[in-house]
């Protein structure tokens, strides 16, 4: 009879602190009740008793408060009581019975699922039909009678069979329940509970009738063929998991295989790829249907082709230049040719404006979408410090399976707890004023480190691109830049974490957040840089010398950085990582392979999206380069993985992180690269040669232009140009949604905070609870041993 | 083997997260693989557990002797499992079990002793299990007990110095990841399940 655990407690205190009903909880003492013995073949019989409830309660009684103040009288005798290990069979008979050491289903099913077994665990019967749907947690009116258990020990006695009868009062319970209920919601009610599989089919054969048995197997199909029964399955599927990136279920199986060795972590970054890979999806698919097809139909009259050579591949001018891939092909044409468009006639320009302005649009929605989501799944409405328990119980990682990942997921798991646990020992330690100002200069060193690294990366780009505009025509030089850029891209991550090295953070979350700052600043400077000098100087001053065609020059900047970039990622993978294992296996002889860095990783993927929603609208292509870059990068970072890298030795909280990376996108990425598009349309002047805009001042003129040319067409279409040009213009229309979701957010909030308050208030009854119970069990240990004295000497001797 | 497996495989289907015969029939191929050949003819066999920890999934997971006791529903508490309870096993595991499911099976793997609560001998052993057997990575006695309490102190709600299933569960709510690291998939090199299967097979 194991009674593990050491006695640590203060009863005194506990009591004193039961008459305040302030917020301060009990000191730390915690104190065990003897717990009853799983299955002991020689027991005594009476200890092995099934006892039934007539309510759902607990065995606290709110009258034992007016008797608290007798508490302190026998704390001494409850010391003493506590500590000793010989329960009376009564009391056991108490703790055993008692809701809380029961693992039945009473918080959603009420019925308990060890009717098969034969360990001695005495089941527990709901009457109230609630508890199918509610949890117990909510039912805090408490009003039960006291020791009404006690009293019904005799019946128990006497009502003491099998466990199977009693389990069959709770099967009936739960069938009688179940027929209540329509019958997918049964079934789906069924489905969710935790019972064996034999369990469950007796329940279906008792809830629902034969005929609906074969519909259910079948699914309420009428058809049996194999199509009908996918097209269904797939329907339902569809209708039960809404969620967007896991419709397409591309790279299913080999991201199953990367998670099984290195956890979720380097999932999370896969996963994030083929979200990308799907956005660009979209967006191309958008742009290819009403703009490039079109164009591609009706080629525009002045086109001329020059000689294509394969180094323009890399630095797109020259034929690239004049096809579809940039914006300089596009004619200011309308279509009338097909019989289609011959009614409404198909304005290139406009349809320019429209498709880039629709795409940036639905990714808006798709992305505050998916933020939204992922921000839920890890929000709590009730946060509690200290994350202990939850590392404990829920970083075991089932999925992986080969051994040398679970040691090092063990040692990851250790590492973890131990760093934790001497952050709350040590972390109120003293540190001497030379220890924190070290620390501070430190820190202070790092930053300016970074930052003076950012800023002069920073300048150099901005001189290089203004010097590459005199080397205009020549192939290579025009990458030049672009190179210095990746290179930049590659070089400073280092120097970061060589700061991030010497800096030693407190925590590893911060070291991460602190790297992705840095990360996030460099890339964010360098692209504003360059973002200034294309609209600022280069688009402004329309320089001839430059190119005829300013649009043409950005959008074939940003391919090439885009390729650049791509490149100098497959160098990295192959040098970086291959070479370096190589090396340090042959030459260095340690079997330390390198670590899969997840943060720099998405924050490259990250600035690939960017450079591509900035170039979409100079480049309609660019996102179908897009997806050719991320399908061959998933596979190379794929195959260098499984190579080359070993799992990281740092924890990684995945769901929270994924938010972070949608979140990155979004923010920086995707509004920077809308404020971009929206200043290029609405105020730059377009080039007078060349492109679907000639001879307006702004881009979006063409559009205006349309709606006049259109009221005369078609009645609707005037219906329409003159609703939205209300609308736009009243802003009457712009404070009333507005009005509407501020008083939404405003509920919102009322509803969380009155959930934190109850939370908290429930989470005191319950403690005020638990104190009742252990009053009451010393109370009546106390009261059995002053009425049998000889039995506890008895007790007591052995 | 024969027609009651398959026709209890048919009847089952509709009670698990399984929607696809294809994954039914590859759980069943990998459980006959286990049995003798004289044992496969038995109507519903009962496969030892020393057998089942051979399984590639489950060979070297620390909690491997803990799931088959949980899920066996034999007379002796051997771990022992049939196919029914194998299947009980693979569902619970599945990534369409709720969290419900999770977590109420998560808990008994984790009460070593059976007695429905995590006291301090479970919580001890479950930290040994997640750490692991070399010396450098498990925690000193002292560590440990200050571990624990911190567990007790933050889980355990009514103070009753052991985890009971709600409050078991209430820590597990405020961890999103938990779904899906609390899965299992089965090792089969069969062509992938179309749709909406949800248990994966893979090479």
């Amino acid at each position: 009879m194991a009674n593990g655990g050491s006695v640590s407690v203060d009863i005194c205190e506990e009591d004193y602190d039961y008459q305040n009903l302030g917020e301060s909880g009990p000191s730390r003492g915690s104190f065990q009740l003897f717990k009853e013995p799983a299955c002991n073949g020689q027991g005594n019989p009476e200890d092995i008793q099934m006892e039934m409830f007539t309510k759902n309660s607990d065995t606290s009684d709110s009258e034992s408060t007016s008797s608290s103040s007798s508490k302190e009288s026998s704390n001494g005798y409850q010391v003493r009581s506590l500590q000793r290990n010989n329960w009376s069979s009564a009391t056991r008979k108490m703790l055993s019975s008692m809701p809380s050491r029961k693992t039945g289903l009473h918080s959603s099913t009420g019925m308990a699922v060890r009717a098969r077994q034969t360990c001695a665990l005495p089941k527990h019967q709901t009457s109230s039909r609630d508890s199918l749907h509610i949890p117990r947690a909510t039912q805090a009116d408490i009003t039960s009678p006291e020791f009404e258990e006690i009293s019904t020990e005799d019946e128990a006695n006497n009502l003491a069979g099998s466990g199977l009868w009693c389990a069959e009062t709770n099967k009936e319970q739960l069938v009688s329940d179940l027929r209540g209920l329509s019958e997918s919601e049964g079934m789906r009610k069924l489905r969710a509970m935790p019972l064996s599989l034999a369990d469950k089919m007796e329940i279906r054969k008792h809830c629902f009738s034969p005929l609906a048995k074969n519909s259910v197997i079948n699914r309420n199909v009428p058809c049996h063929n194999l199509p009908c029964m996918y097209l269904s399955r797939m329907w339902r599927h569809c209708r039960y998991t809404p969620r967007f990136s896991t419709s397409l279920k591309l790279w299913n199986s080999s991201m199953k295989k990367l998670s099984g060795r290195y956890g979720t972590g380097v999932l999370s970054y896969f996963t994030f790829l083929r979200t990308l890979l799907f956005i660009n999806l979209l967006f191309f698919i958008i742009t290819f249907l009403f703009l490039v097809l079109p164009q591609a139909i009706h080629p525009p009259p002045d086109s001329h082709r020059t000689s294509f050579s394969w180094i323009e591949l890399l630095t797109g001018i020259g034929y690239l230049s004049q096809s579809l891939m940039f914006y300089g092909y596009y004619s200011n044409i309308t279509i009338k040719a097909t019989s289609i468009t011959s009614m409404v006639p198909y304005c290139i320009p406009t349809a320019y404006v429209f498709t880039t302005t629709i795409s940036f649009f639905t990714i808006c929605i798709i992305l505050v979408y998916s933020m939204s989501k992922s921000f839920g799944k890890s929000f709590q409405v009730f946060k509690s410090d200290g994350n202990l328990s939850e590392n404990v119980f829920c970083s075991w990682d089932f999925k992986v399976t080969k051994k040398p990942s679970i040691r090092l997921q063990s040692e990851k798991i250790s590492t973890q707890l131990k760093e934790q646990l001497s952050e709350l020992t040590s972390g109120e330690e003293e540190r001497t004023l030379m220890q924190r100002f070290r620390n501070f200069l430190v820190h202070v060193a790092a930053w300016f480190i970074c930052l003076a690294s950012i800023f002069f990366s920073a300048l150099g780009v901005y001189l290089l691109s203004k010097k590459a505009i005199s080397k205009m025509h020549q192939n290579l030089d025009l990458l030049f830049m672009a190179a210095v850029v990746s290179g930049f891209n590659l070089l400073l991550p280092g120097i970061f974490n060589f700061c991030a090295w010497i800096e030693k953070h407190n925590s590893p979350s911060t070291r991460v957040y602190v790297s992705i700052f840095r990360n996030l600043l460099l890339k964010i400077s360098i692209i504003g840089v360059l973002c200034y000098h294309w609209l600022g100087k280069i688009a402004v001053e329309q320089d001839p010398q430059v190119s005829k065609c300013w649009e043409n020059f950005v959008g074939q900047e940003l391919y090439r950085l885009l390729l650049m970039d791509f490149i100098f990622t497959v160098l990295y993978t192959f040098l970086g990582e291959f070479v370096w294992r190589i090396f340090s296996q042959k030459i260095l002889r340690k079997n330390r392979k390198p670590v899969f860095d997840i943060a720099r990783n998405v924050l490259e993927l990250v600035y690939g999206q960017t450079l591509t929603w900035l170039g979409v609208l100079f480049a309609p292509l660019l996102p179908a380069v897009q997806i050719a870059k991320l399908f061959v990068l998933f596979y190379m970072k794929k195959n260098s993985l499984l190579l080359n890298c070993q799992a990281s030795k740092k924890p990684w909280r995945a769901t929270r992180m994924t938010t972070v990376f949608i979140a990155l996108l979004f923010f920086p990425s995707f509004l920077g690269a809308a404020v971009f598009v929206a200043y290029t349309v609405w105020i730059i002047k377009p080039s007078s040669e060349c492109g679907p805009f000639r001879n307006l001042t702004n881009m979006l003129e063409s559009v205006k232009l349309w709606a006049d040319r259109m009221k005369d067409y078609h009645q609707i279409l005037s219906w329409l140009i003159q609703a939205y040009n209300a609308f736009t213009d009243n802003p009457l229309f712009l404070f009333l949604p507005s009005g509407v979701f501020l008083l939404v957010i405003y509920f919102r909030i009322q509803v969380v905070d009155g959930q934190r308050r109850i939370i908290r208030r429930l989470e005191k009854q319950i403690d005020d609870e638990g104190k009742d119970k252990k009053f009451l069990i010393t109370q009546l240990q106390y009261l059995y041993e002053e009425n049998n004295p000889n039995s506890s000497h008895r007790h007591r001797g052995r | 083997m024969g027609t009651t497996a398959s026709q209890l495989a048919k009847d089952s289907l509709s009670e698990y997260q399984v929607n696809d015969h294809l994954l039914l029939e590859n759980a069943h191929r990998r459980f006959t693989e286990l049995l003798d050949r004289d044992e496969r003819n038995h109507p519903n066999p009962r496969v030892p557990m020393e057998v089942i920890l051979t399984l590639p999934e489950l060979k070297s997971n620390p909690f491997k002797t803990r799931i088959c006791q949980v899920f066996s529903t034999s007379e002796d508490k051997d771990g022992s499992l049939t196919f029914e309870d194998f299947l009980d096993l693979l569902s619970a595991f599945s990534d369409s079990a709720t969290l419900e499911i999770k977590s109420h099976y998560a808990f008994r793997i984790f009460d070593f002793d059976d007695d429905g609560t995590l006291d301090y001998g479970d919580l001890e052993k479950l930290v040994n299990c997640l750490t692991g057997e070399t010396e450098d990575t498990r925690l000193t006695s002292e560590e440990m007990r200050q571990l624990i309490s911190n567990i007790l102190d933050e889980s355990d709600i009514d103070k009753d110095g052991t985890v009971n299933l709600s409050e078991f569960q209430h820590v597990i709510s405020r961890s999103p990841d938990f779904v899906s690291s609390f899965a299992l998939f089965l090792f089969y090199p069969v062509f992938p399940a179309p749709n909406d299967a949800v248990l994966h097979c893979f090479i």
